[in-house]
């Protein structure tokens, strides 16, 4: 076969290079523009290298928040994986309640954040709020605004409460993709509830279940909203994960440089991350097709 | 192992079903015998599968009791039931190795470990899969999937009875001869209740040794397949057994002969006057073509299929095959068909009517 050489179509990937260009390389280069200059306003910049990044990796309120942010981001995974799993499983297979059981779950996934955070910045009062106040009646000492431990606990629950629909929604999808000639083999070779769940549910799920925590994972670590307008990162530092002190640093501060050096970096990270999940996955999926 | 009795058992899939037409089974009493191997042929839909279901216990049937034996299993849960099923599509757990696919049953049960190791390499040597044993499940073609899947079926030796759900729809022909004869095999080494649920006439009649039509979630006839052959006891039966099926004629019934709108045709038997719609059903292998006797034919179509010639012809207004053997002259003098007559067999109302002695 005689191949055409012809290098006019490269014309044709011309459009979406100068969009994406426009939409995401020229706004990132400003950040690398603030991460290796120094600024005093007047748009004057003074070469400054990799200082801003050598400062924010030794920088002891960096590791704090990153601490926080890891253990954040283990804590709800580990809460809403295995209940979004558990939720899917007892969830009707079909009719009436299946469907309400659905619209029900994607509920919370339809607020925006800043509107979750204020329902539970209200409900935790102690004052006004029926939980605050229903915990302070029964005898127990919460208070999200002065113990690091309650505004844990509250940002964790509240997030929990948000977002397991998601994990349970992506299960119960993969759960009603299983043939019921399966249930029936499973009954015939009498394999017990647990052996079903072990050999038929989980390798079926698999594929959804990862998405899932890749897709929390990503979320979780990117926090700001919810536990902004709740706990405003307090008390102290206790709750202020990486988003929260990244806007502190740069609107609050305005320390430009060391926000666009640490930001690179926190881009960085998760890009890192999801890329070894994306590469599991498919390696997973070729293991598959073999 | 026990006879499986079904005793007045219907179902239906309807929760509060009212008429005829609402169960997917009509009440029905059939026996199993222990040790016998079956083929339940019927038509897509005709509630094979069901029966099958409630069988195995996987389904309660709405109305009807089930026996094993003495022993009333009717609110019996699939595991006491003791029995084994294959299902149309294979079902393997991907997980797992291939052996530890085959030896699942017998781990579910807490046999001995030398035991199961023993009995799995038997069943994979039996289904051809020693080689792959340490594989995973995952990513085998369909056809060794339920290769596995027939293996799960067979690996326990104590089971009641063994139900097969049209197993070999996915297997490729050549490999389908060959575990149709293991299966064979198996039921006369082990002796194994067999039921094997199929649409295709040739793997019933070569698999079994009883055959179970059902037609329209009712069983129209058990027999040999000699006797689904030379006397059906429903019109389905010989239109759905033999390439092609047996003719049906539109006919009067008058004694020892039948009337084709005045031409008469004689009967083997002799019949009391019967009521309803009446037909004669004629193979078309004892249909021959003569140069005067019989009915005047007109023929429509010959088609060479190899080892004989197929006929598509009319008489009297009605569609009629003929199965003319290899070598005989089809010619332009051959204008009348004649029906071999004690293979003739009478219908009224698509039930068979047994006749009288002439």
């Amino acid at each position: 076969m005689i191949k055409t050489q012809n290098n006019k179509a490269w014309f044709l990937v011309l459009p979406v290079l100068v969009l994406v260009a426009f939409s995401a390389v020229l706004p990132l280069m400003t950040v690398v523009n603030y991460a290796v200059n120094d600024t005093f306003g007047n748009n004057q910049f003074f070469w400054v290298g990799l200082e801003w990044f050598e400062e924010m990796v030794t920088s002891s309120r960096l590791h704090d928040a990153l601490g926080r942010q890891i253990l954040f981001s283990a804590i709800i995974l580990a809460i809403e994986v295995p209940l979004g799993i558990y939720i899917a499983l007892n969830m009707p297979k079909s009719g009436f309640w299946a469907s309400f059981c659905l619209v029900l779950m994607s509920l919370p996934l339809l607020i925006p954040f800043n509107v979750v955070g204020t329902i539970w910045q209200i409900f935790g009062r102690v004052d006004i709020g029926l939980l605050g106040h229903t915990l302070a009646a029964l005898g127990i000492d919460y208070n999200y605004t002065n113990d690091p431990l309650d505004a844990w606990m509250t940002v964790i629950v509240m997030d929990v409460w948000h977002w397991t629909s998601l994990v349970a929604l992506l299960a119960y999808a993969g759960l009603q993709s299983i043939p019921q000639a399966y249930y029936q083999a499973a009954r015939i070779d009498q394999a017990s509830r647990w052996k079903v769940f072990r050999y038929i549910e989980l390798p079926k799920m698999k594929g959804v279940l990862l998405i899932a925590i890749l897709l929390r994972f990503m979320d979780s670590f990117m926090i700001y909203t919810e536990p902004f307008v709740v706990t405003g990162g307090g008390p102290g530092n206790s709750t202020t994960f990486l988003s929260i002190d990244l806007v502190k640093m740069a609107i609050g501060q305005f320390d430009l440089g060391p926000a666009a050096a640490f930001s690179l970096m926190y881009f960085l990270v998760i890009l890192l991350v999801s890329w070894v999940f994306f590469t599991v996955m498919t390696n997973l999926d070729r293991q598959e097709s073999k | 192992m026990a006879q499986i009795t079904l005793q007045n058992l219907a179902h239906s899939y309807l929760p509060n079903p009212g008429k005829d037409a609402d169960f997917a089974l009509k009440q029905m009493d059939h026996i199993w015998q222990d040790g016998g191997a079956y083929a339940l042929l019927g038509s897509s839909g005709c509630g094979k599968t069901t029966l099958l279901n409630i069988i195995s216990g996987l389904l309660r049937p709405s109305q009807g009791r089930v026996l094993f034996g003495d022993r009333d299993v009717t609110d019996a849960p699939t595991a006491e039931r003791n029995i084994a099923q294959v299902f149309q599509f294979p079902v393997v757990y991907d997980t797992m190795t291939v052996r530890d696919n085959l030896a699942f049953p017998l781990r579910n049960r807490g046999m001995d470990p030398k035991y199961i190791a023993a009995r799995v390499q038997a069943i994979a040597q039996m289904i051809g899969m020693e080689a792959t044993l340490s594989r995973k499940a995952q990513g085998l073609t369909a056809d060794a999937k339920q290769k596995i899947s027939l293996g799960r079926g067979m690996v326990r030796e104590d089971v009641n009875a063994i139900l097969f759900d049209e197993p070999l729809t996915v297997i490729d022909p050549h490999m389908k001869w060959e575990l149709r004869t293991q299966l064979k095999k198996l039921h006369r080494d082990f002796g194994h209740t067999m039921i094997y649920v199929t649409h295709d006439q040739t793997e019933a009649l070569t698999f079994a040794d009883k055959v179970v039509v059902m037609y329209d979630g009712r069983v129209v006839q058990m027999g040999t397949p000699e006797e689904l052959f030379e006397t059906p006891a429903h019109t389905f039966v010989g239109y759905f057994i033999g390439s092609p099926g047996m003719n049906l004629l539109e006919a009067k019934i008058d004694g020892t002969h039948a009337h084709l709108q005045g031409q008469s045709v004689a009967l083997g038997a002799s019949y009391a006057p019967l009521a309803g719609r009446t037909q004669i059903g004629i193979r078309p292998e004892y249909a021959t073509l003569t140069r005067g006797d019989g009915l005047p034919v007109r023929i429509r179509r010959v088609e060479d299929v190899g080892r004989h010639r197929l006929i598509r012809a009319e008489v009297m207004g009605q569609p009629l095959s003929i199965v003319a053997p290899e070598g005989q002259e089809i010619g332009a003098d051959l204008t009348h068909v004649a029906f071999a007559p004690d293979k003739i067999n009478v219908y009224a109302d698509d039930w068979r009517v047994q006749g009288g002695t002439a």
